[in-house]
């Protein structure tokens, strides 16, 4: 029945391209890409990393969120790595290596990113200098700062 | 003192600005691998189908430079890129090609249908030598010199107007 469901599910779908997208999965999954590590403490590991890599082929989910085969592949190498001892850094820059930040949700400060973290603390000090000279001034005004002179 | 309140204005003027210049233009669907320069990771991968040779990194040292192709028979724009492969193949250029996620029945009808370019084809099951050479993607086209090095990446099917770009880069990797 199943078997005929497909056939069916083919013939609408073949003539779309859709089927060719399914024949990808048609391939039994990479042995960890479905499969938790036995171990709790490396599973645990591994989920953790693999929340914060990129899936490369849906760009917005994380491959741990990911149905996407390569995603499942990734998730292999993760797992696959950790049980053979490798820590998640290793296996982050592992990946950074190969396809860059892009890669990885959790930014590192580098030679294109400094300016998210630095802008910010910017933002911040110059705040910070604005309110000292206001509340400066109303001091040396002679206005009583902490009151309800205001 | 008035033109500290035309300063909100002008941000969101600058910002909506900001937004439709890029709603204009085109959005990076590619992710180039970080591993061009760099000698390709040792791997062995079995043969994709019967009566074919597998391919290892030893396939790719010593003589041409040759072309890595990372392809699929259940890939599409794979189809369209056959031809192209083919032409290459015309002017003498070794192709190898890497079947991911693939079974060995898939590959020989898509070869009988769409012609066969490559001198091996390596299966890679769980994209493996895909994660190692940072593709991305199906299809992909690597150069690679005589010494195993990494020297060109081409995102995507290769057009005709990639032959003679491929051919260039193959020229300059010698």
């Amino acid at each position: 029945m199943m078997r005929f469901a497909l056939a069916i599910l083919a013939l609408i779908a073949g003539p779309l391209g859709v089927g060719q997208a399914l024949a990808q999965q048609a391939m039994p999954p990479a042995p960890y890409a479905y499969v938790q590590l036995e171990n709790p403490v490396l599973e645990a590991e591994a989920s953790a990393l693999m929340e914060t890599l990129r899936c490369l082929k849906c760009q917005s989910q994380s491959i741990n969120d990911s149905d996407a085969p390569m995603a499942g592949d990734m998730r292999h190498q993760v797992r696959s790595r950790i049980l053979a001892g490798e820590s998640p850094d290793q296996i982050r820059s592992w990946l950074v290596q190969r396809y860059g930040d892009y890669v990885s949700y959790e930014p590192e400060v580098s030679a294109t990113t400094w300016p998210l973290f630095a802008i910010p603390l910017l933002l911040l000090a110059i705040v910070g200098l604005v309110l000292l000279r206001r509340l400066g001034k109303r001091r040396s005004d002679g206005i009583d700062v902490g009151g309800e002179a205001v | 003192m008035r033109i500290i309140f035309a300063i909100p204005l002008a941000l969101f003027l600058f910002f909506a600005g900001l937004a439709a210049y890029m709603l204009t233009q085109d959005k990076a669907q590619t992710i180039p691998s970080q591993m061009i320069e760099q000698p390709l990771p040792e791997f062995s991968l079995q043969p994709a189908l019967d009566g074919m040779p597998g391919a290892s990194k030893s396939d790719f040292i010593g003589g041409e430079p040759r072309l890595l192709n990372i392809w699929a028979s259940w890939c599409l724009p794979c189809i369209a890129e056959a031809p192209h492969l083919e032409r290459l193949k015309d002017e003498g250029v070794d192709i190898i090609g890497i079947a991911v996620r693939d079974q060995p029945a898939a590959v020989a009808d898509f070869l009988s249908r769409y012609g066969n370019p490559y001198s091996r084809i390596g299966a890679d099951d769980i994209s493996a030598l895909m994660l190692e050479i940072g593709a991305s993607g199906v299809p992909e086209t690597y150069v690679i010199d005589a010494q195993g090095n990494i020297r060109y990446q081409h995102i995507g099917d290769v057009r005709a107007e990639t032959v003679p770009l491929l051919l260039e880069k193959l020229e300059e990797a010698r």
